[in-house]
């Protein structure tokens, strides 16, 4: 059930970029997508009664959770910032020259 | 901003600026590491320009400094990576001597390794905040 | 339940991620935004990954920032309506409950939540420590078992800003 709450998440910011007609709106809705990407790739490692991956002094060989997927999501996070940055670069193009964020008014590919 | 923001954010930003290069360099001893410690230094400078406006933060660092920066942390990263061809048989070999663990200088080259990607990340993201300001900002035509 | 926790954490997520999409001004949206970054972070925390808590929280207040930035560049501040509002809803509304169903069936395969596989990450949790000598395991995961991921990864964010730099270039342009 926790999983699939998790794509219930993935399906609202795919609704949003699929509805919304301000562009600002559908970054918004990238945004959402790539939380719930995150948040279950971390649920999938999960292992309960488990501790953090870190080896602290004197415990040798505790119970660890999946450290395989945190490293994923930590490069995934800091990509999706960068990916960020550069949408909203082209936004504030798209609006210097349209003067609008209204996609259905964005549509001749002046030279 | 007012007079309390801009002194208070120009006590506290060198300390945040401490936390993240102790974030990079402890990052194979507690959680963190390279990429939220570059995260926290480039957010340091985010809050000099913020609440001083960006002439301040302009004078502390420039962005084409902040390019540099980005990609001497790529070279320091990829230098790394093949020096582990040159010294053993393949890339990205660890090749310094790994300590005892728990320890400072333990881990091989995973210090320095942090230590690139640090420097990365934290000048990327600064430099593309800075080009952002300055474009939202030449184009309103007024300073800030 | 045991995980209840989890429970209102995603039920809060799903409920600021329903109003930032139909909230009609910007600026709450971009607030609602930052409550569903914010509840992630806790719900990192709750299944034991420090590191990326620590990594979510700092990347959000920057992600406000850049947001905040975008939205106030437009005379604009509320959305916008558009003409067949109704029947776009009307197309997308089923899609998405179809989407749902074959999702319900395909989640309910997976391994059960709590007891995941691990077939690859034993041997790095055993061998971690010995041949890397970091006690962290994600970081010698991140730089010494994967390093590869990791080069790409440096290479991705350099692109990513290099793109944005050359949107946001004003010589170089011509005419305008």
């Amino acid at each position: 059930m926790l999983f699939f709450l998790c794509f219930a998440l993935f399906l609202i910011g795919l609704y949003c970029v699929l509805i919304k007609k301000n562009l600002l709106k559908i970054v918004m809705g990238i945004i959402i997508m790539e939380y719930s990407v995150n948040l279950f790739l971390i649920m999938v490692g999960y292992k309960a009664g488990a501790v953090a991956p870190i080896v602290t002094a004197g415990v040798e060989k505790a119970n660890f959770v999946d450290p395989l997927p945190q490293a994923l999501v930590i490069t995934a996070i800091v990509i999706g910032i960068a990916t960020l940055a550069l949408m909203v670069a082209l936004c504030m193009r798209v609006y210097d020259r349209y003067k609008t964020f209204d996609i259905t008014k964005i549509r001749r590919l002046r030279g | 901003m007012t007079l309390i923001v801009k002194v208070i954010a120009r006590v506290v930003s060198p300390l945040i600026m401490v936390f993240g290069i102790y974030m990079i360099l402890h990052g194979h001893l507690s959680p963190g590491g390279g990429f939220p410690g570059g995260v926290i230094i480039a957010s340091a400078f985010v809050l000099l320009t913020l609440s001083s406006g960006k002439e301040v933060a302009y004078q502390k660092l420039k962005e084409s400094t902040a390019a540099v920066m980005e990609s001497v942390g790529a070279l320091i990263f990829l230098i790394l990576a093949v020096l582990g061809t040159i010294f053993g048989g393949w890339f990205f070999l660890n090749f310094l001597p790994k300590g005892e663990p728990l320890r400072l200088l333990s881990g091989g080259f995973i210090p320095l390794c942090n230590i690139g990607v640090g420097l990365k990340v934290g000048g990327g993201i600064f430099a593309v905040f800075l080009t952002l300001i300055l474009f939202r900002l030449s184009e309103k035509g007024e300073g800030d | 339940m045991p995980e209840i926790e989890l429970y209102l954490l995603i039920t809060l997520m799903i409920v600021g991620a329903l109003v930032a999409v139909h909230t009609r001004y910007l600026i709450s949206a971009v607030i609602s935004l930052a409550v569903v970054g914010m509840a992630l972070a806790v719900a990192f925390l709750y299944m034991q990954a420090p590191d990326i808590a620590i990594t979510q929280i700092v990347v959000e207040v920057l992600a406000l920032v850049i947001l905040i930035i975008a939205v106030s560049i437009g005379k604009e501040v509320m959305d916008i309506k558009g003409k067949w509002e109704i029947l776009a809803i009307g197309v997308t509304a089923p899609f998405v409950v179809i989407f749902a169903l074959f999702a319900y069936r395909a989640t309910s395969q997976l391994p059960p939540f709590g007891s995941p596989l691990m077939t690859v990450s034993q041997h790095y949790v055993q061998e971690g420590l010995k041949q890397t000598g970091s006690a962290n395991l994600v970081t010698s995961i991140l730089l010494d078992f994967r390093a590869y991921d990791t080069l790409g990864e440096a290479t991705i964010l350099f692109t990513a800003i290099l793109g944005a730099f050359a949107v946001l270039r004003k010589i170089g342009r011509k005419g305008k």
